[in-house]
Formats: structure tokens, sequence, C-alpha cells
């Protein structure tokens, strides 16, 4: 059995759906027993309060103050002002890190999110097979450390058997993962095929929730695949596409293990991407100050990032319905 | 009421999670235990002759090892002090050392009566810190010298005796140079000395590459830079000012990464610290010589099909042949839970007694001199001959052995010039931007 997309949409809660939606128990409830919901609210939501505060709220606000210090982790922080922020400005790692991370996330992110697409269209439109579906996702499910060792044994410059097969066919070994051009393109293309699977089928659940009766119609008109893509899936999907992109930039900046096991850093920092850097400055360097003040860099850059997405792409609104 | 029982019980419930997870680390911690941590996984079954040994000297307390891979073994180990998980005693290297003693969390060990004259010369005295106590008991050593597919060597017409005497000089290379170029073979099968060879399509180079060599170039570039007679600080111990600026040192590094430039060494693309060090390019074939510590010779007398023999570093400007020389200690934490019964093992792992338990397995040369025969005796009876690692150390009047740097901030050193060494062999930049890297890790290390 497969889940046709000939049947009924699934649709997904994109907001100004068609027909009313049911009513919640709170509806439901008299004014009466507000205050006994309440409580019962507070039970449910303490867990997630709870870990939201401990494991996100408090390290956060504890990193922010750290950036102010100098702090090794095992003698007591010590007020510095802003001198990490100073050093930070004035020191070019820093700069060559984030040029290096920006230049992965648009390798990174152009070519997954277009693939993704391609594949979920692929998958919407032509096939209806819950195997192909399994398929796609498959990289997924392997852990990124073990996916970043396997490419790194194929991709090797002097036994990795990808450059065997390209030495046999006459072509010049390429220093994948060895060389400064090549590297961060490598890296970000390694993470292109573990995650475009699942990206992918974000974007299939999107347009499961597009009514098919809209591509009959245009169809009854005439309408080409291709101009459906644009002018039916691509304005439909676009609040999950937003929603999709803003998760994978900022998974994207986030970038380490891949280049942890790869190429650490190297070689002569062409693959010091920002996390790494902050990686090494903290638990190499023992300099969780200044490593604080690049990860609170870090979270005002993408931060920044999501504002301009989420406006841009109208995330919140949907041309649905 | 039953709502705040249950806040109650979440809130518990949530407090011995977080609680059980700082305890799961330290658990056996007790005055009867003693935690040991270890990285080489070839010398667990030593250390745990040695531990069995000292479990029957001393009813009541046992020892638990813990092995874990290099990398893995740092992180947890510095988790470990943060989150007060650390071991009773680890084995400890130079390299980590000083920042470990500037952190302090090292326990002093000077009523061990670790005296220098019961181990090998210089091993006691590194594990001093700049205050004056002892934070490590000498455990072992390790040398370097050169691995060599003798099968390729004999096809060269080089014997053993000539790759023993071998001399370098970094103006023309010297006798080694030649040796090296003599060995590298290209595509067509013209040596690296015969004209018309092809440098862009070498099939099997002279000396594989360890890579740029961080800021100590162990099994890369030190033992050259070290018989020109230069020296990584300014004192032998405890330095303040690095010599990268060093016109010596620099014209060293451009002379060896230099052969990479004329096809003898592999240039810096075909290496991986992961997949592709010098011991695998000379199991794949690749390479005939590479420069390699002691503690691989099991590595390299295991390649099958292979007859891989060790022999001297060249000799170099200063008349003498080099080689760091390198020793492990042991140390206890300062947060240690079972103090005396560290010191106990501490004290039992330094003594004869242990060392020639450990050096009777053939897997590393312990510190004092009974342990380092005992490790030669059981090499020689794989039929290994070890001689290329215990020479230099032994002869002092043909050899020039030197230690890891010794000085504060050295993951700072590391962090500086792993990067710089890279660009230099890597991307042609010229040696003399290692000025200003000197210039960058002297301002680190004068705060």
């Amino acid at each position: 059995m497969t889940i046709a997309s000939s049947s009924p949409p699934s649709r997904l809660p994109l907001g100004g759906a068609e027909g009313a939606p049911p009513k919640t128990i709170a509806q439901r409830a008299g004014a009466g027993e507000n205050q006994g919901d309440g409580r019962l609210a507070a039970v449910f939501l303490a867990p997630a309060l709870l870990g939201f505060v401990v494991f996100l709220l408090w390290p956060t606000l504890r990193g922010i103050y750290l950036s102010f210090t100098r702090f090794n982790l095992l003698t007591p922080a010590e007020w510095v002002g802003l001198d990490n922020y100073v050093r930070m400005v004035n020191d070019p790692i820093f700069w060559d890190s984030l040029t290096v991370t920006v230049e992965y996330v648009l390798i990174n992110i152009g070519v997954q999110t277009v693939a993704a697409l391609a594949i979920a269209v692929l998958l919407q439109r032509l096939t209806q097979s819950a195997l192909l579906r399994g398929i796609v996702l498959t990289p997924y499910l392997m852990s990124n450390v073990v996916a970043g060792l396997v490419w790194l044994w194929i991709l090797d410059t002097q036994l990795g058997i990808g450059n065997e097969i390209l030495a046999a066919v006459g072509v010049d070994r390429i220093p994948f993962l060895a060389d400064e051009t090549w590297a961060i393109p490598t890296i970000a293309l390694i993470n292109v095929w573990r995650h475009v699977g699942y990206t992918a089928l974000l974007l299939f659940a999107g347009l499961q929730a597009i009514p098919n009766d809209m591509y009959e119609a245009a169809r009854v008109d005439g309408a080409s695949e291709w101009r459906m893509f644009w002018r039916i899936t691509m304005p439909l999907l676009r609040p999950v596409l937003a929603v999709v992109l803003i998760m994978t930039v900022i998974g994207s900046f986030q970038v380490f293990d891949t280049v942890a096991v790869t190429t650490a850093g190297g070689p002569a920092n062409a693959t010091n991407v920002l996390q790494y850097y902050i990686y090494g400055s903290a638990f190499g360097r023992f300099q969780f100050g200044y490593a604080s003040a690049m990860s609170v860099a870090l979270l005002v850059v993408l931060s920044a990032i999501t504002i301009l997405q989420y406006r841009l792409t109208r995330a919140g609104r949907t041309d649905l319905g | 009421m039953r709502i705040r029982t249950l806040v109650a019980a979440t809130g518990a419930l949530a407090l011995s999670l977080v609680s059980g997870c700082a305890q799961g680390g330290a658990a056996g911690s007790s005055p009867n235990t003693v935690t040991y941590w270890l990285w080489d996984a070839n010398q667990l079954p030593a250390y745990q002759a040695c531990a069995k040994g000292f479990e029957r000297e001393n009813p009541g307390l046992k020892v638990r090892i813990t092995q874990l891979g290099w990398s893995d073994y740092w992180t947890k180990l510095t988790a470990g002090f943060i989150a007060g998980t650390q071991p009773d005693v680890f084995t400890d290297h130079i390299q980590n050392f000083g920042q470990f003693a500037d952190l302090k969390v090292l326990e002093p060990l000077d009523d061990l009566g670790i005296k220098d004259s019961d181990y090998q010369p210089g091993l006691a005295a590194n594990w001093i810190g700049q205050d004056g106590h002892r934070y490590g008991a000498p455990k072992d050593w390790d040398t370097v010298a050169l691995f060599y597919n003798s099968k390729m060597a004999k096809d060269a017409g080089l014997t053993a005796e000539r790759l023993n005497s071998l001399s370098w000089n970094p103006e023309d290379g010297g006798t080694f140079e030649k040796a090296v170029a003599h060995l590298t073979v290209d595509a067509k099968g013209r040596r690296g000395d015969e004209p018309g060879f092809d440098r862009n399509n070498v099939k099997v180079y002279g000396l594989a590459t360890n890579g740029g060599g961080f800021g100590d170039g162990q099994t890369q570039w030190s033992n050259f830079a070290a018989s020109a007679g230069w020296n990584y600080l300014d004192k032998p111990r405890w330095g303040t000012k690095y010599q990268y600026d060093s016109k010596t040192f620099q014209s060293v590094v451009d002379w060896y990464f230099g052969l990479a430039r004329k096809g003898y060494m592999p240039p810096l693309s075909d290496y991986n610290i992961q997949s592709n060090q010098a011991n695998t390019q000379v199991a794949a074939g690749k390479a005939a010589i590479a420069l390699d510590g002691a503690w691989m010779i099991s590595t390299y007398a295991g390649f099958k099909g292979l007859d891989i023999k060790s022999a001297l570093t060249p000799v170099g400007p200063i008349g003498k042949r080099a080689t760091m020389m390198n020793g492990l200690a042991d140390s206890i934490t300062k947060a240690s839970k079972n103090k005396a019964g560290a010191r106990k093992w501490v004290s039992y792992l330094a003594s004869d007694k242990c060392q020639t338990v450990v050096g009777r397995y053939g897997v590393v040369f312990p510190a004092t001199p009974a342990g380092t025969r005992a490790a030669v005796a059981a090499y020689e009876k794989k039929g290994i001959d070890v001689s290329s690692f215990t020479e230099p150390v032994a002869d002092k009047k043909h050899a020039r052995t030197f230690s890891y740097p010794i000085a504060s901030y050295s993951a700072d050193m590391t962090a500086l010039m792993t990067p710089a060494m890279e660009d230099i062999y890597g991307n042609g930049k010229p040696v003399s931007s290692l000025d200003r890297t000197n210039e960058q890790i002297n301002l680190i290390l004068s705060q």
C-alpha cells in the first residue's frame, strides 16, 4: 500500500485551510473549568519547559556572560569586558573562518535545495513507490562521522577508489579533501549527499498538501508539467520551502563533524569552518571566553539570516485556499 | 494536591537524572580502586600484566584500566577534568603537560623519590614543572628512525650499511637526498636521479610524507633541524621564545619541503592524517622510506608481503645524527578520589619491576634501563632489530637526542604552526612567513 498522490491530501497545518477547524478542548470547556486546565497545562508543559530552561535558555545566557570573560573552565572566570570581541574583530583567522563557512553554506544549501526539490517533485508527480521514497532517505540513516570517513577513504588522493577510477580512465587525480580549492566544495557535497533525501522528504510532505484538483484543472487547461511546477507547485510550496530553508541554513552554518573527520580544518585552514574554530579554541586551547564570543557572533549572524529569510519568503503566510 | 505531587515527582526525576549523569563517570572510584587511563591498545595487555603484579603486592587495591584512542583520550580527559570524572592516574604526554600544569590539574609527585639516574637520560627531568615540582613519573621513551622497504632498497643498490651511514645538509641534501632520489621511480620506470625523470608522475616516492609536522615535526623535519644545530626554544625546558624565525630552521624546512617540489616526497595533497599517513604509503608500496617513531615498530613489522627494516637518521651539519627522544609519564590528577592508592600505583608503574614486565611484551621501550633491555630482547625474539632506535640514546658521541618542546601554551603554538607549515608545504608560501607566526606565538607566550 502506498500513499498515492491521488488520495485525498493530508493537510499540513499551514493555516488558512478550508473549512472550520475542529474545536479545541479549551474552546469546548466552560469558563469555570479554565483554571483547572491551566494547572493541567502547566503539568504537561513542565518537562518541556524544564528542558528549555536547562538545556537552552540557561546555557545561552551563560554563554553570553562567558563571552565577556577569560575562562579556562577549571579556574573561575575573570571579567574582561569587551576584550574577546575586540580580539575577534582583529582576528584574521575568525574572518577567514566566517568566509569559509559562508562558502560552504552557499554551495551546500544551493545544491541541496535544488536537488531536493527536484527529487520531491519527481516523487510526487512520477512515482507512488514507497520503496523509492525509502531509498532516497537511506544516506540520512548513516551517522555523519561514518559518512565522512567513508567518503574520505573513497576520495583519498593516493589510495582512494574514487581517484583510482579517475586514474584508470586517464584523468588526473584530484585531491578532493586535500586541496584548498576542492576541500570546501567536496565537504559541502558530501553533506548534500547525506541530507538531500531528508530535505526532499520534507518538501515532498509539503507537496502532498497541495490539492490534486489544481493539477487536474491545469491539465484540463492544457498546462505542461513545467508550467504547472512554476505556477502551482512553487507558489503553494513556498511556506514549506521557506521553513525547510531556514532549518537547513541554520544546520549548514553549524557544520562540524564532517570537517572534523575528513580535514580537521586543513589544509592550511582552508576548511576551518566557524564551529570547528570555536571547538578548537575552547576544547583544544581552553579559551572558553573567546570561543563563547565567537559563538555569540554566530548566534547573531544566524538570527539575522533567519529573520531576513522569514521576511523575504513570507514563511508565515500561505497562498493555499 | 495531586498536581503538586506530580510536579514534585517530575522535578525529582529530572534532578536525579542530572546528578546521575554527573556521578556516572566517577563510579567505581573508591578507596580500593585506582582508575588508570592509557591510549595505546598495543600496550594494554602489558599494563594489565603489570596491574596483576601490583594487586598481588597490595591486597585490597584494584587497578581498573581504561584504553581510549588517542584523540578521544584527550577530549575525554579534558571533559573529565571539567566534570570531575577524571581517572586517578593517566598516561601523560609532554605536548599536554605544559597546559595541564598551567591549569593546575596535576598532583605533585615530589615525594615518590623519582631519581634522574634510575631512567634513561633526560626522561625524568622533563616532568618537572615551572614551579619546580614533579608532575610525572617516567614510563617509556621513543625515538625516530628510517623505516625502509628492503626490496626497493636492494633494487636501487642501497645496502643496509649505506642507508645507515647517510649524511645530509640543507644546501644539496647530501647522500641522504641522493639515496631518496635514487629510490624514487616515475611512471615510466625512470629513477629520480636519472635524466627525463617526470616529477609530476611518480609511482614510488623515495620518502613518505607525514604532513606538515605541526610545530614539532617529530616524524617530519625535526631530526634534520636538530642535526643542523637548531632548538625549538631558547631554553631546553620552559623556554619563553620559540625559534621558528631562525634562518637555520627556515633553510632546513625549505630544503625538506623542497623534496616534494622535486618529486621525491609526495605533495601535501597526497597526505591525510586519517587515511594516508607515512606508514600507509609504505604499506601500499607508494613510498620506499618513512621517517617514523619507535611506537610504529610493530606496525611496520606487520605489513604482509613486505620486508621493512630500519636505519639511523642521517648525520647533519653538526656532525651528528639527531632524533627526538620523547618520553611518556604517568601523572596523578589533582582531583583524584584515591590519591594514596594512586601514589602506590604510580610508584609501581615507575619501578623496574613493572617496566621489565612491560618490556617483555616488546611493544614499547620502558624508561628504566632494565625495562629497555627487556624490550630489546623481546623485539629480538620477534626477529625485529631495533638498534636504529636504541643506538642514538646509547651513543651520545655520534647522536643528538632532543625532547619535544616543553613550554606553556603548546596548544596555541600547535594551532598557529599547523596552518603555517601546511601553507609552506602545500601552497608554496615562503619559509620567511614563519617569522610572523613565530612572533604571534611568542606574543602569547609572553602573556
